[in-house]
């Protein structure tokens, strides 16, 4: 579903700490980068008045603090850094890339469109400098992600975690409830916060326009690996065990002692067509207690529902949010549930690889991190940088995860990761299907080539 | 033509025709129709923690009214991203030419099927008919590699590319070809009602068809002309896809709703933006609808069409 | 110094632009009005031939470039394979019949393509009657011309305020028709959700925005009417319903079949409403939305033009019934 979460990552402190800085640092912006010390950027070469676009499915507000981190960068090269994003991201790119005007970068929210874009012969790998720069700074794992059938294409980009249960400290503290650790002892506190009738449990919503059910998916990833493990959700993802599996038949009970239990949602149908940026409204005004989502929602309840982000010590704050982690079977088990996206080319233009490798760098990261509400699983990522509690939190839990595993729907094929999987889980609580019936109908839309 | 009325009687019948409880029923469903509007218009003044919270015919108890969200829409954008006024600009650059070329191309077409006598003019107007069905969407590739590259047969040329990705030109012929065919259908609908009388005339009178259709045909069509034009103007003024397709990314000749669209916001959950940017897109497309509202007056065919 | 700069540009771009748009449109008139002068000087046997190539040729060429040639790839590519590497023969419609929820979507198209056309063309017709004697109609008419200026992306969130619902008992309605409800004292439902009635309410859509379109039209269709003849109806005595019927609808019946035609076609083509709204889900997906999923979400090339050409072969009755229609208006003439 990451294609959705499109970098949702900002947390609107953050965020509107960063635009005062920036509109206020307009007028001496300009004078300081053509007078400021280029040596940095003389390895990226020299050009003039070069054209690069990057086109994404990221805009407004993010885009501007994307093109304000390339400020500097297009000062001293002399090369101008178009950032183009649209909601139709996903539907545009394989028209232009067909009809011949392919943009030079693509921001890749999905491995799986990243495989059909290299199966259309456009794409360029990575060059060798670029790909070196992954090797230093990247995971194997994420490097592997941008990876199409043994060649490198696609250099990883921003990042989030989506093993977040999200709270407000305060509401936990005055109803004296603590933060469980284990499966078990979360449906333990979901029970004990039923009983006690003012509160309900669990905030869900599955909506979000054609995209809606994706939220149904990411319960099931990170439940699949907690009830099972690792290779057990490759195996999934990459549909060497059918989806309608015995396995997979267990996680989704699992999910649906949460998700179908009216005690804990309310009314369950009602979940798919709540959006999910209304899901998380409820643990703001205390309406409810928990909501499972990820790292970027914090942007969405301070901007829309007047939430602030605090520390888990932080008890007095009213509307204050904060997330712990979705916890394993047992309390040893911490794996972590994440996405983020990847920047591919369509050109061998000098100019357009030398964007593509400034923005591995450890100095571009620090820089976009700075300008707040974002975070990247490169390591030269000063965590100092990283201005907000949870996305703090999520940088280490991807620095330290003993298992990591990318968003598992964006992975599979697209007829089933942004198709059958988003609309069987949402006739899952919308009409209330069987889980056999809705495993049975995604294992059938699954493409048999 | 008809029977002589005497003044009185005229009077009479033109009181009789405008009854009070017609005029009443139209004002209550015009009412009924603005209302979803209406709420969109309230919803646009007010701040987004009230959007989200309670409906909107609650700030008529509790009124909390902003224009934070007009400002941001006119002025908000830094450093790389153009003023709004840019965006008008390049609408009109679209729209325009994209209203006038293919109605211009369609009512000769609408004219020639009606009244020109060739075998095969109805299987012609029918497969343009039918043609309206094909989904935009199937035509964008085709179409884009035909702007981009050309067209090649092997290693022959048939269409150069002439170098016009980037520009507005492809954005207009996108337009015009995908307008044409409900163009041609409402035109001709038109024409070929014209009285048959009226045309044989002129041809008696020896005017050759260009003739004919400048001094007969086009005076009598402004208002099917205009009934179109309204709706062409509105359908290129609200396109997204045929701009962000053809537009070939370029931000410098984007048109509104692309800045729009961009606007929205990644989350998709900004509606205080939605709501004031989809009124400040509305505002010329209305005023377009008032302006040529007079070619619809009454009478100004009465008499020449049947009778 | 950048800023002026860059102010200077845009000025520049600005200006460029306004030339390069009046240059277009007075190269293209001057082409046209050349066309006719030349044209006007010829003799007879040229202007046979001629007149063919001015009204008809340009049509033509754009819509077979545009129109008539995508549409033969899409037939091409609705027996190859997802990205359109290999045959794969009858699959793809195979595939397309064999779908679990095919027969809701079927069920859903036909009756968008009853309902939509018939209600909006209604309301156009009714409105347009209405008003046409009316004093000032101009603003009853732009209020229900209104829905067509408005975006699909606008029409989304306006409906959004009517039909959302709240699950929490405690919270106030954010819908208007939710709290509508209320107050005559019924307990809100999940409206989106039930079944069939969420096609209906995304019909109501549509033809809120589409009536506009019928009423223009219809309108100057009405106005289009001899005086004389209706004023000749009403000194027979004929009532209201009686001019209506026998009179007024008669002499725009061809007009209503157009706009009938008109917003069939576009009822079949619906997907925005449906995807904004509901994404297709809850049972109200049609044709074309499948066919959006498929092109673009699945990007699988192959069903997505075989899901393309049965739309197309939807709009075959109609072209069927307009061909029966036309042929009796010209033995009519």
């Amino acid at each position: 579903m990451t294609a959705f979460l499109r970098r949702r990552l900002i947390l609107a402190t953050s965020l509107f700490a960063a635009l005062s800085l920036v509109i206020s640092g307009c007028g001496s912006s300009d004078d300081s980068a053509s007078g400021g010390n280029c040596d940095a950027y003389e390895s990226y070469g020299n050009y003039e008045g070069v054209e690069v676009e990057i086109y994404s499915s990221i805009r407004s507000p993010e885009a501007e603090i994307y093109q304000e981190s390339f400020a500097e960068f297009e000062d001293c090269t002399g090369i101008i850094i178009n950032w183009n994003g649209t909601a139709e991201f996903e539907a545009q790119l394989p028209v232009r890339v067909e009809g011949g005007t392919a943009p030079d970068l693509a921001v890749f929210p999905q491995p799986g469109l990243l495989k059909a874009m290299v199966a259309t012969g456009k794409m360029f790998p990575a060059t060798g400098d670029v790909s070196a720069a992954a090797d230093e700074y990247y995971g194997a794992d994420w490097k592997a992600y941008g990876t199409v059938d043994g060649t490198f294409y696609a250099a990883p980009l921003g990042a989030n975690v989506k093993s977040f249960i999200w709270y407000s400290p305060k509401t936990f503290a005055d109803n004296g409830w603590s933060i469980p650790t284990t499966w078990a002892e979360l449906l333990a506190l979901s029970d004990e916060i039923a009983a006690g009738g003012n509160v309900q449990p669990w905030c869900v919503g599955f909506g979000s326009g054609d995209a809606t059910g994706w939220v149904g998916t990411d319960w099931m990833e990170d439940l699949m690996l907690r009830v099972n493990d690792a290779s057990t959700y490759d195996a999934w993802v990459d549909h060497s065990m059918p989806f309608n599996d015995a396995k997979v038949a267990a996680v989704l009970k699992e999910a649906g002692k949460i998700l179908k239990n009216p005690k804990y949602v309310g009314n369950v149908p009602a979940i798919a067509t709540t959006t999910f940026q209304e899901g998380g409204k409820g643990i703001v005004d205390g309406s409810c207690a928990m909501h499972r989502q990820a790292s970027f929602l914090g942007g969405i309840l301070s901007a829309d529902y007047g939430a602030t982000i605090v520390t888990p010590d932080d008890t007095t704050t009213e509307g204050g949010i904060t997330t712990f982690y979705f916890p394993g079977v047992t309390a040893d088990q911490r794996p972590a549930l994440g996405g983020g996206e990847f920047v591919g080319s369509f050109s061998d233009r000098p100019e357009v690889a030398a964007v593509q490798l400034y923005l591995t760098s450890p100095e571009w990261n620090n820089k976009k991190a700075a300008l707040g509400g974002w975070f990247s699983a490169n390591k030269g990522l000063d965590v100092a940088n990283v201005a907000d509690p949870v996305n703090k939190n999520a940088v280490e839990i991807l620095k330290n995860a003993t298992t990591f595993r990318f968003d598992g729907s964006d992975a599979m094929p697209a007829a089933v990761g942004a198709g059958s999987f988003w609309k069987e889980m949402t006739a899952w609580v919308a009409e209330n299907k069987s889980d056999k019936a809705v495993l049975d109908a995604i294992e059938k839309s699954w493409p048999k080539s | 033509m008809a029977r002589k009325l005497r003044k009185r009687d005229v009077e009479v019948v033109k009181t009789h025709l405008s009854s009070p409880w017609a005029s009443f029923t139209a004002i209550v469903l015009a009412t009924i129709w603005t209302i979803p509007t209406f709420g969109l218009f309230v919803t646009s003044f007010r701040p987004s923690t009230g959007i989200n919270s309670s409906g909107w015919w609650t700030v008529f108890t509790n009124p909390e009214f902003t224009f934070t969200n007009y400002t941001r829409v006119l002025f908000e954008g830094r450093g790389a991203t153009p003023p709004l006024s840019q965006y008008f600009l390049n609408t009109f650059a679209i729209v325009i030419p994209s209203t006038i070329i293919p109605i211009t191309i369609a009512i000769f077409a609408a004219y020639a099927i009606a009244w020109f006598d060739f075998k095969g003019r109805n299987f012609l107007f029918f497969t343009i008919f039918a043609l309206q069905v094909i989904p935009l969407q199937m035509s964008l590739i085709p179409l884009l590699q035909l702007f981009s590259g050309g067209l090649h047969i092997g290693s022959f040329t048939v269409i150069p590319s002439f170098g016009i990705t980037g520009t507005f030109i492809p954005i207009w012929l996108a337009h015009t070809m995908f307008g044409l065919p409900l163009a041609i259908f409402l035109l001709h609908n038109f024409i070929a009602q014209l009285p048959r009388e009226l045309i044989e005339a002129a041809r008696v009178d020896g005017a050759d068809h260009f003739k004919l259709f400048r001094q007969i045909i086009l005076p009598l069509s402004v208002p099917a002309i205009a009934s179109f034009a309204i709706f062409q103007f509105l359908w290129t003024w609200n396109d997204l896809l045929v701009a962000l397709t053809f537009g070939g990314g370029k931000r410098e000749i984007a048109p509104l709703m692309v800045r729009l669209a961009e606007m929205t916001g990644t989350r998709g959950g900004d509606w205080e933006l939605l709501t004031a940017g989809a009124f400040v897109s509305i505002l010329v497309p209305v005023a377009v609808f008032f302006a040529l509202q007079r070619y619809f007056v009454r009478g100004l065919l009465a008499g020449s069409v049947k009778g | 110094m950048i800023e002026i700069a860059a102010r200077q540009s845009q000025l520049e771009q600005a200006v460029s632009k306004l030339t390069g748009l009046t240059l277009t449109i007075l190269i293209f008139g001057a082409l046209v009005a050349i066309a006719f002068a030349l044209s006007e000087r010829t003799g007879e046997r040229v202007q046979r031939i001629l007149k063919y190539v001015i009204f008809l040729a340009p049509a033509l060429l754009f819509l077979f470039i545009g129109l008539v040639a995508p549409a033969f790839r899409t037939l091409y590519l609705s027996f190859r394979d997802a990205r359109g590497n290999e045959s794969v023969g009858w699959e793809n419609y195979q595939w397309a019949f064999t779908q679990p929820e095919i027969l809701d979507v079927l069920r859903n198209t036909g009756v968008w393509m009853i309902v939509a056309p018939i209600a909006s063309t209604g309301f156009g017709l009714l409105i347009a009657v209405l008003t046409d004697r009316m004093r000032r109609p101009g603003l009853v008419k732009s209020l229900i011309f209104m829905p067509m200026a408005i975006s699909f992306v606008g029409a989304g969130i306006i409906w959004k305020f009517v039909y959302q619902f709240e699950p929490n008992e405690r919270a106030p309605e954010i819908g208007l028709l939710s709290q509508v409800a209320e107050w005559f004292g019924f307990v809100p439902t999940n409206w989106l959700l039930v079944n069939p009635l969420n096609t209906f309410l995304l019909i109501v859509v549509f033809v809120w925005i589409q009536t506009g379109f019928a009423m223009v039209v219809l309108s100057a269709a009405i106005k289009a009417i001899p005086d004389e003849i209706l004023e000749a109806s009403m000194l027979d005595g004929a009532s209201g319903w009686k001019r209506f019927s026998r009179v007024t609808v008669p002499m725009i019946r061809g007009t209503i079949i157009v706009v009938l035609s008109t917003i069939t076609i576009g009822a079949l083509k619906v997907f925005d409403i449906i995807r904004t709204m509901t994404g297709g889900n809850f049972k109200t997906s049609v044709i074309a939305n499948e066919m959006y999923n498929q092109s673009f979400r699945a990007l699988n090339y192959g069903t997505g033009s075989a899901l393309a050409i049965i739309l197309f072969l939807g709009v075959l009755p109609l072209v069927a019934y307009n061909v029966v229609n036309l042929r009796r208006e010209r033995s009519e003439r």
